[in-house]
């Protein structure tokens, strides 16, 4: 009799395939609108065509540009005007520190934040100053010389006073992209920075005060609290977080989340950074997986030696 | 009282006192299988392995878990999966060995419709594996409430609401289910303990009895061939190995189970380290919030197939439809009326039904995915339509089949 144990498997084997695909990739490719990447290049922003001055930079960003009435500057040593959950009751969430915007974000896009805010973050569908929705970050109208010039140099010096795009880490890239207004719990991270480790129990729950009001100002500002983002990287994944970041109105539309503007790089960064909260064993399992097909690998040819052996006397 | 002498090893003080050669006699060497199966028959032997599998994830899970619903997401996702040494890898274990062991049941139900090997004094097999599978339902889907995420929430929303009985309106007997108006503490808390204790208590009986209804009738072989157990097991044990139409259990066939098991081990964990989207789902990563509801629901993939027998119906005739699904399979051996105890491709009609209602059945599975509309839902249709057409259909195909 032939041995029919072959095409028995081919059997199983394609109806369990065809089961599979039909279950997840058909079915996500139905579920799930698909979002290819445009590769971080903001097409829509106009490229820039003046060569920044540092020097004029800094008198802008200081002085007329009024950036830091609103943002900190630590690198430079400008502390924030007020602490933060203050400034989210004012402006809806806290203005970052500006110390590595050059590093993070895309110079074209600064350049357009600088001047139209609304615009360049993807919410002029919630902020239309002709409604009298102005965006709580002013526009920059001019200082009375070319605007594009003064735009460039601003550009220029957020850029020199930033610590080098390569030594962006990716917590540094989370916390200045995203961390305004996403908490990452399973890295202690709360809007209002990382939460100490508090002796006084009083003290603990005067921060988690302080982190609620913050997060009520935010709410009343999105229109609804951000999440949590510590398992995202789960629930979403890598493709969806990414294209989310490039163009939050592409997964989303019409939602509140502004378009941030980060380089492709610091985009990387962040998703590192969410994949260290929420796939924080992926090495280790890389890793014990190795070594676990190795073992079962030699497990099966012995399983398979014994049965020959064993099977030798029965035909 | 029986009479004890003085032991003259350890295995002989054993076995006056257990016999513990007469059982190794009974489970392993003398007992009998046919030489003519092929590696199918070792899906069973890999659904104890699963098993196996899952009954040791799970002890390990067991330790860190939280049953509350204020913790019980952190202590799987942050606990687990991050504090606790080696934690990921039982719950990779456990999720993936969930999945798997349906794919595995489904092999092994269709090897035994495809054999016929629920006939002939083998009905009770044949149902006490259905109540295995009815047992390894409720454990999953208890399971999937436990790490109270989305999913864990809507799905027990949605399949608790099936207890409402559509116009019957049962409301209360739905709440009673819950122990609460919608799924709170109290569902969770109780599921927990279904999962972990009184359902795996079910199973281990069960698969007691499934083992016990295989020692009277011997498993089937795939020529369908009346084999004299008697004769042929006395001829292995006078030395003709060779001739003999039947083998040990121990060590002759499980030798082969081995193989099969090795193999299926090797499948087993490239799934748990490099592809294990499937079996956890990507929803079920956000945190449980009665307030969002996720824009898909949808069970579990093996759950898919019954799922879709109730969705394009009106609600009462849905919930008839899946009622009559679940209950069905049980009824297989009388409903199948013919004398034949062989492999469906010598069964005439009966070969057509079982490969329409095998490729059925993966139709059901992956439209019980997608969203109900559209031409989605017209396959759907007709696909539920077919499958209870099939088993109206079945005791009149094989009435008339002819005696091969
Ligand atoms: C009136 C207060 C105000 C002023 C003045 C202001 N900003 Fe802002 N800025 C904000 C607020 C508020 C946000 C946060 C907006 C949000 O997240 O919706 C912000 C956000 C930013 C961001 C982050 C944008 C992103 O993609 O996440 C950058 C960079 C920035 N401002 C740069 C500047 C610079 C440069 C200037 C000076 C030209 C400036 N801001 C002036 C209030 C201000
Ligand atoms: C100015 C505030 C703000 C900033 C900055 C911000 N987000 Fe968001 N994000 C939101 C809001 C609001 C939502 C809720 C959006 C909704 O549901 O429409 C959201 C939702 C999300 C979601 C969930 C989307 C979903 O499917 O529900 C992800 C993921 C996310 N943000 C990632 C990021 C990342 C990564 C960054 C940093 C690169 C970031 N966000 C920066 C406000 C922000
Ligand atoms: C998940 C728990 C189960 C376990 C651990 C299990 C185990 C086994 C084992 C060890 C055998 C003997 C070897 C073999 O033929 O594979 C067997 C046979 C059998 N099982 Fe199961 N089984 C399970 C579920 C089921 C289910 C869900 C069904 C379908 C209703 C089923 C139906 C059968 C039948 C019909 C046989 C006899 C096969 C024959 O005689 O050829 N079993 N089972």
């Amino acid at each position: 009799m032939k041995n029919k144990e072959p095409l028995i498997l081919a059997v199983v084997v394609v109806f369990s395939l065809i089961t599979y695909y039909l279950v997840e990739p058909f079915a996500h490719h139905v579920l799930h609108k698909h979002v290819e990447s445009e590769g971080f290049v903001y097409a829509d922003l106009p490229a820039l065509t003046k060569t920044g001055n540092v020097a004029n930079g800094k008198e802008l960003v200081m002085g007329a540009g009024a950036c830091t009435g609103c943002h900190a500057v630590e690198a430079v040593g400008m502390p924030a005007a007020m602490e933060p959950q203050m400034a989210a009751a004012s402006y809806g969430v806290n203005p970052p520190d500006l110390s590595n915007a050059g590093a993070i974000y895309d110079a074209k896009f600064l350049a357009d934040l600088i001047k139209n805010p609304a615009h360049a973050l993807k919410v002029a569908h919630k902020f239309d100053a002709t409604k009298g929705q102005a965006h709580p970050m002013a526009p920059f109208s001019g200082a009375g010389g070319d605007i594009e010039q003064e735009v460039a140099d601003m550009v220029a010096y957020l850029q020199s006073i930033a610590i080098k795009p390569e030594a962006v880490t990716p917590k540094i890239a989370f916390e200045n992209a995203c961390g305004r207004c996403h908490a990452l719990s399973y890295e202690k991270w709360t809007q209002l920075g990382e939460k100490p480790s508090f002796k006084y129990k009083k003290d603990a729950l005067a921060f988690d005060i302080k982190v609620l009001e913050y997060e009520d100002s935010l709410k009343a500002y999105m229109g609804k609290l951000p999440p949590d983002l510590s398992m995202y990287i789960r629930s979403r994944g890598e493709h969806f977080i990414s294209t989310l970041i490039e163009n939050p109105q592409n997964q989303l539309e019409g939602t509140a989340m502004p378009r941030v503007g980060v380089t492709a790089q610091t985009a990387e960064k962040v998703i590192e950074y969410l994949e260290d909260a929420g796939d924080t064993k992926r090495h280790e399992r890389e890793e014990i997986g190795k070594n676990v097909m190795i073992y079962i690998v030699i497990f099966a040819i012995f399983a398979l030696l014994w049965k020959k052996q064993v099977w030798k006397e029965l035909h | 009282m029986a009479h004890f002498t003085k032991a003259t090893s350890v295995k002989d003080w054993l076995n006056q006192r257990l016999a513990i050669d007469t059982i190794e006699k009974v489970m392993g060497s003398e007992y009998w299988i046919p030489k003519n199966i092929n590696f199918l028959w070792a899906m069973g032997m890999v659904l104890v392995i699963t098993f196996v599998l899952l009954l040791v994830s799970g002890i390990f899970l067991l330790m860190y878990y939280q049953p509350n619903i204020e913790t019980a997401f952190y202590s799987v996702n942050f606990t687990i999966m991050r504090d606790v040494d080696f934690g990921w890898l039982w719950r990779h274990v456990h999720g993936v060995a969930a999945s798997v062991v349906f794919l595995i049941i489904y092999i092994h139900m269709f090897t035994g419709i495809y054999y016929g090997s629920y006939k002939k004094g083998r009905e009770m097999i044949w149902i006490s594996g259905m109540l295995l599978f009815v047992a390894f339902s409720a454990e999953a889907f208890s399971g999937y409430m436990l790490p109270w995420g989305q999913m864990s929430y809507w799905a027990g929303m949605v399949i608790t609401n099936l207890f409402s009985g559509g116009s019957l309106h049962a409301d209360g007997l739905v709440e009673w289910i819950r122990g609460d108006y919608v799924p709170a503490q109290a569902f969770l808390t109780r599921f927990f303990m279904l999962h972990v204790l009184l359902i795996p208590l079910a199973i281990l009986g069960l698969i007691a009895l499934h083992f016990g209804s295989l020692r009277i009738p011997h498993v089937n072989n795939q020529d369908g061939e009346e084999i004299d157990f008697e004769k042929e097991s006395k001829r292995y044990l006078n030395g003709d190995k060779a001739g003999s139409k039947v083998m040990r259990f121990a060590n002759d066939f499980m030798s082969k189970d081995m193989m099969v098991v090795g193999v299926y081990l090797i499948f087993f964990f490239y799934l748990v380290f490099y592809n294990y989207g499937f079996a956890m789902d990507p929803v079920n990563f956000d945190p449980a919030d009665g307030l969002k509801t996720p824009a898909h629901i949808y069970p579990e993939w093996y759950f898919l197939w019954s799922y879709e027998i109730l969705r394009p119906f009106s609600v009462d005739i849905g919930l008839i439809a899946f009622g009559f699904a679940q209950v069905i399979f049980v009824l297989l051996p009388f409903l199948d009326r013919s004398p034949n105890t062989v492999a469906a491709n010598r069964r005439g009609l009966f070969r057509i039904w079982f490969w329409m209602m095998l490729i059925n059945m993966i139709i059901l599975t992956a439209m019980g995915k997608l969203p109900p509309s559209g031409i989605y839902s017209t396959i759907g249709f007709f696909a539920a339509i077919l499958f209870i057409a099939q088993w109206i259909a079945l005791p009149f195909i094989t009435m008339f089949e002819k005696k091969v």
